[in-house]
């Protein structure tokens, strides 16, 4: 009832395995600077989690100063590469078997001796506590369970987009991840260990135990011993799904002999579980009676936890416990338990880091003076181990060791991200065009595609250090990685959530930086900016020559041409590798389509921009567009990536791009000096958009400035990202198709034209 | 089976068995329709609309005396997925003439059923139940409440053919669920045509019936005074009256919860697998046992803190921030997790939890469904409270402790036989 599920298992886990060695390079990982630790012992897992800095590599541009003498030739900024330092969230699962040799390796490798707490929670927690303390040094600190498990319940919910999933045994994808609503209260969370509690949480800080069963995991793991004399809880739940339990229970059908038609229930319904052992005298199979015993429970808590929800009016029901984790069996019938009482009004949640919910919130107890909750955090797929499936026919100790070291990792993002609020109903806003968990055509291509495109980014990584001589090593590490992710998604694609061509680019992004390639495409990007900047004036010059009604043409053609210029898409990169002198004009011709224009009525107060790449599509495709509307007296926010992905033009760089725009060009620079063309980071490091997680400066600025046109140019942010966000304002999405498979799907041909001008119900212009 | 022999003398022309099969499936839809959904969840759950009594289908009367009621015999039978439940008005008021009148097959069901008290191996009047003396229609005479379990039925419709009930052209009121099940057994072996009713429309009728016409001797309702102390809590009589809105909770092989607002306005708001079945069901499994009553003594003799894990288990005491008493159960048999505690409990220990288990569960839905439904007066009943008198305190003290005393839970005599007595009314007082 109170207690979270940490039950003694009565498995051989207390025998210390000392002899088991640690691949430190996976699990522990930044050890050296770990602080704070945290740790949730329950029945047969530990949660350890500590905060660690990462020291890694970032890419820095900074214009050379040009009062003195051009000391750097023809370069036109300087790159350099720093070592920075970003903090970084580690959770590892293990079993309790583990605890003693990883107790042992943390003592060896923690460096940190301001440490002197650690924050514990779990039903193992006591038992534990003398052997942490001596072999730590650290004092065992207590917090309650719950407040654990909500605080940490909260922080996943609040953080990790694809935290929650409906499972549906038979669909395409058995799990289906929600975008989580901006505002996660209130719900209800039931938490399922030996016995059942029912959490209605309402704010932050606010929540409250509304009720709670006797009747848990507990009850199916004890009485199911009792029943079928098998001990363990795993090969409980693989009997049950192997039984028939209408031999064990009474259906509606053996008392009506059919139907019970006028209040609706089917025959197959149960009318009395465990019915037919009090009436017939006979044996009953093991399977059987652990299946009836499973339905029995599963239902019962599904009952009561919609009875709850409907007293207090609440429609987000969350379950967890060890009776749920990472157990489909169990998913499965609780799934359809709640579809059943609520008639499929209420639907059963479920969350991918379930496992992870106490120690994160310990972990947030002991951290309340760094103040962790004004922050935003995202999940690092490179260090995360992903949602297992567990078949229930895997036996159970593959199935344990499946599980045995499991990570997840949470990056502290050094911009707060908040939602676009242009977003004209940001609960249902979906970035990704493709879920390509339930797309399984799509989803083959598109792994399919990276895995080939993988021999070009490791050489382009290599390039891109080409004085440091174990750079081929590293890269070499890159590749297996990524390789590696890219198989567990082709078997598990719903591991990191939802699987869409951002999440595949967003991998590969972490997945560089984990091994210091954090810009490999800083030089190209260098080069294609100065040789731009270079024809920058001539272009400005034909544009003014040219009639109005000619300019716009010119202007969006300007932009989509530039726009072909994208080292991230397959097709164009090879035309780049093997074609150096591919020119704008050539793009201008091989453009398909061209659109009509936009800019007729009245000016608009303020446009927001999302660009994508550097060089000529910044350059010679946006500026001259940005430099018509701000001639029209439209101010514009030009938003750009925080950090660098493929070769899109990032904040800082696109700062000294405008300066030096700025200084050939007086319409730009007046702008820019009166404040109505800003330039603002997104918050991003993604060469596709979300636009729930912006940085909340430009979110600050959106409003303040009353912006009321959108402009998102790329396949990246407006194809695979936002083809079907709706906005509250007007909106142009303009991208050039470079990929002929998603020509295809699209029903166009290669380097087609998007270009979506959309204007809001209601809202003339 | 035995039972497909006729008598040629009482042979009204019907077909035999095998053709009438069909004609049966027809009339249940859904009975060979079970396989889409192949998922379990109990009975329950359907808060189905309001619902008033149902009118009940076309009632042949066949009153070939030309009186306004049926000829005798009166029988109202409910056919549980356990229990066959039976009432049987025997009139006292009998006139010299009647009494010649009366024909001899009539006559030695009436002498068969009132002067014995057990019937068969399994079947068994509640002589203490009988109401005697009750006006019925016109008529005066006791009111008889038999039972024997549902797998005896044939054993009843053999009895049924020996004494050539079907000769006396009667219709048999039936309701539960076996009434559509065994309707046409009761055709082929018994030549009798059922008259099939509603088994909630029963349940609410019987009960409004019994708590109406019971003036004197034992009241039919009571409660438990002092229910938050299980060793001091007395019964105590009650007066139920037109007490409206009321939650009948109805505990038999299943459970099923209705709101009734009025004596023709309820609804069934949600039920439960976990019954009186599951509890006889898990007993026989644990303990192997055999009877409801052997449970119960076993039961009575056990304790569940040896089986259950409660919450002072794990805390030590109670658990403050939830406002939780340490004697709270965390997790009903939550102990059996473990080898050593598994091989230390007693037969009696496991029966006590079962018990403890079914009854605390049932209670928490009730009260849940109370809360939604914003309704205070709880009458439970079902054959699961015969004889289960701490079934009874404990669930009249979960409803007091859990509601701050806002719940008060009644308890009716008559425990199960409401829907017998429905059907009974259903001969009656067609409606």
């Amino acid at each position: 009832m109170a207690e979270c599920g940490r039950v003694d298992s009565n498995t051989s886990s207390h025998t210390m395995d000392k002899s088991i060695t640690l691949p430190p390079d996976e699990i522990f990982r930044n050890m050296e600077n770990a602080k704070r630790f945290a740790i949730d012992i329950g029945g047969s897992l530990t949660k350890l989690a500590y905060y660690s800095t990462v020291q890694h590599k970032v890419a820095k541009v900074r214009s050379f100063d040009h009062s003195t003498k051009e000391a750097a030739g023809d370069k036109l900024y300087e790159i350099s590469v720093q070592e920075e330092v970003t903090a970084r969230l580690h959770f590892i699962k293990f079993e309790n078997a583990y605890i003693e040799t990883c107790l042992d390796f943390i003592k060896d490798h923690l460096v940190n001796t301001e440490t002197k707490v650690i924050k514990a929670t779990g039903g193992g927690a006591h038992k534990f506590k003398e052997l942490i303390e001596r072999k730590l040094g650290l004092k065992v600190d207590k917090e309650d369970e719950m407040t654990c498990l909500i605080k940490g319940c909260n922080f996943v919910l609040k953080n990790i987009p694809h935290e929650a999933f409906v499972y549906a045994k038979h669909a395409d994808s058995e799990f289906r991840f929600q975008t989580t609503n901006p505002d996660i209260f209130p719900y209800l969370l039931v938490n399922i260990g030996s016995g059942v509690s029912i959490v209605k949480v309402e704010s932050e800080d606010k929540f409250e135990r509304i009720g709670g069963s006797s009747i848990g995991g507990g009850t199916f793991w004890g009485l199911g011993a009792l029943l079928t004399k098998t001990k363990r809880f795993d090969e409980l739940l693989q009997l049950a799904s192997k039984g028939q339990h209408s031999s064990v229970d009474m259906l509606v059908k053996d008392i009506y002999g059919g139907s019970y038609a006028c209040l609706g229930l089917t025959g197959d319904l149960i009318a009395s579980s465990f019915g037919k052992s009090a009436t017939a005298d006979k044996e009953f199979s093991n399977e059987d009676m652990a299946k009836s015993l499973l339905h029995m429970i599963s239902n019962d808590i599904g009952q009561l936890a919609c009875l709850y929800a409907k007293l207090h009016n609440l429609s987000r029901v969350y379950f967890g416990g060890f009776f749920i984790r990472g157990h489909p069996v169990t998913m499965h019938t609780i799934t359809y338990s709640i579809n059943f009482f609520t008639k499929g009004e209420v639907q059963a949640l479920f969350l991918r880091h379930e496992g992870y919910l106490g120690a994160i919130g310990a972990f947030l107890k002991g951290a309340e003076e760094d103040n962790p909750n004004q922050y935003s955090w995202g999940e690092n797929y490179a260090g995360s181990s992903g949602l297992m499936s567990v078949s229930p026919d895997m036996n159970p100790m593959q199935r344990a060791r499946s599980g045995t070291f499991d990570m997840l990792e949470m990056d502290r993002l050094d911009r707060q991200l908040v939602n676009l609020p242009l977003l004209q109903d940001p609960s249902s806003y979906i970035p990704d065009t493709v879920d390509l968990t339930e797309d399984a055509q799509a989803r083959e291509y598109w792994l399919s595609c990276f895995e080939e495109a993988l021999d070009g980014v490791v050489k382009r990584a290599v390039a891109s250090q080409p004085d440091i001589p174990e750079a081929a090593e590293r890269a070499e590490k890159f590749r297996q990685k990524y390789l590696h992710k890219l198989q567990t998604l082709r078997h598990q694609p719903f591991a990191y959530g939802s699987l869409t061509v951002r999440s595949l680019l967003d991998t590969r992004e972490h997945c560089l930086n984990e091994f210091n390639f954090p810009d490999p495409y800083s030089k190209i990007k260098e080069r294609e900016n100065d040789i731009a900047l270079k024809y920058y004036e001539k272009a400005v010059k034909s544009l003014e020559e040219l009639s109005w009604e000619d300019r716009q043409f010119a202007l969006v053609r300007g932009v989509l041409a530039g726009n072909v210029f994208d080292w991230g898409a397959k097709a164009v990169s090879e035309v780049l590798e093997s074609n150096p002198e591919f020119g704008f004009e050539e793009a201008k011709r091989r453009l398909e389509v061209y659109p009509g224009s936009l800019l007729q009525g009245p000016p608009h107060r303020c446009a927001l921009f999302f660009v994508d790449n550097s060089g000529v599509d910044i350059i010679l495709g946006v500026m001259p567009f940005v430099r018509e509307l701000l001639s029209r007296g439209t101010e514009v926010v030009l938003a750009s990536n925080s950090g660098p992905a493929l070769n899109d033009v990032t904040n800082s760089e696109l700062h000294i791009l405008t300066e030096r725009i700025a200084a050939m060009d007086p319409v730009i620079d007046s702008a820019l000096r009166e404040d109505r063309l800003t330039l603002v980071q997104d918050g991003s490091s993604s060469p596709c958009l979300d636009l729930s997680r912006l940085d909340k400066v430009l979110a600050m600025l959106v409003r303040e400035r009353q912006t009321d046109l959108v402009i998102i140019e790329g396949m990246g942010r407006a194809i695979h990202t936002n083809y079907y966000a709706m906005l509250s304002c007007e909106s142009l999405k303009m991208a050039v198709i470079k990929n002929s498979w998603l020509a295809d799907r699209l029903g166009g041909k290669l380097f087609s034209v998007v270009f979506k001008y959309e204007v809001p119900a209601g809202k003339p212009h | 089976m035995a039972f497909n022999q006729r008598d040629d003398d009482i042979v009204d022309g019907e077909d035999e068995t095998p053709s009438k099969l069909p004609r049966c499936n027809k009339e249940m839809p859904g009975y060979f329709s079970n396989e889409p959904q192949n998922e379990a969840a109990e009975s329950a759950g359907r808060a189905t609309s309001e619902r008033r009594t149902s009118n009940s289908t076309a009632w042949h009367r066949r009153d070939s005396f030309k009186k306004t009621r049926p000829p005798f015999p009166w029988f109202g039978m409910d056919i549980g997925g356990t229990l066959v439940k039976l009432v049987y008005f025997e009139p006292k008021d009998i006139t010299a003439e009647e009494e010649q009148e009366e024909v001899e097959n009539l006559r030695s069901i009436r002498h068969y059923l009132t002067s014995n008290t057990a019937y068969g191996t399994t079947g068994i009047r509640d002589v203490h139940l009988e109401m005697k003396d009750l006006s019925l229609c016109g008529r005066t005479g006791n009111l008889h409440f038999i039972r024997f379990p549902t797998h005896d039925l044939p054993v009843f419709m053999q009895m049924g053919r020996n004494k050539h009930f079907s000769s006396l052209h009667t219709t048999l009121c039936a309701t539960g669920g076996g009434a559509y099940k065994f309707e046409s057994d009761f055709r082929t072996m018994a030549d009798l045509e059922l008259h099939k009713l509603d088994e909630l429309d029963c349940l609410v009728r019987g009960v409004l019936y019994i708590d109406s016409v019971i003036t004197s001797g034992p009241s039919e309702c009571y409660y438990f005074e002092n229910p938050s102390d299980l060793d001091h809590c007395a019964q105590k009589p009650y007066t139920l009256e037109n007490d409206y809105p009321l939650l009948l909770v109805n505990i038999g092989s299943g459970v099923s919860i209705l709101a009734v607002y009025s004596e023709n306005n309820y609804k069934r708001v949600t039920g439960t697998s976990l019954g009186g079945g599951t509890f006889l069901g898990l007993c026989c499994l644990l303990t192997g046992c055999s009877t409801f009553e052997e449970a119960l003594e076993m039961a009575s003799q056990g304790e569940s803190t040896h089986v259950d894990k409660l919450v002072r288990d794990i805390y030590g005491g109670d658990y403050e921030r939830f406002g939780l008493p340490g004697w709270t159960v965390a997790s009903s048999f939550g102990s059996m997790m473990f080898k050593d505690k598994r091989e230390s409990v007693s037969k009696e220990d496991l029966a006590r939890a079962t018990l403890v288990t079914i009854t605390n569960n049932i209670g928490s839905i009730t009260r849940m469904c109370a809360l939604n439904e914003n309704i205070e007066r709880v009458v439970f009943v079902g054959n699961f409270l015969r004889v289960n008198i701490l079934s009874m305190k404990l669930l009249a003290y979960a409803m007091d402790y859990w509601s701050n005393g806002q719940l008060k839970a009644l308890f009716l005599r008559h425990e199960g036989y409401f829907g017998a007595v429905g059907a009974l009314l259903g001969l009656l007082h067609p409606s």
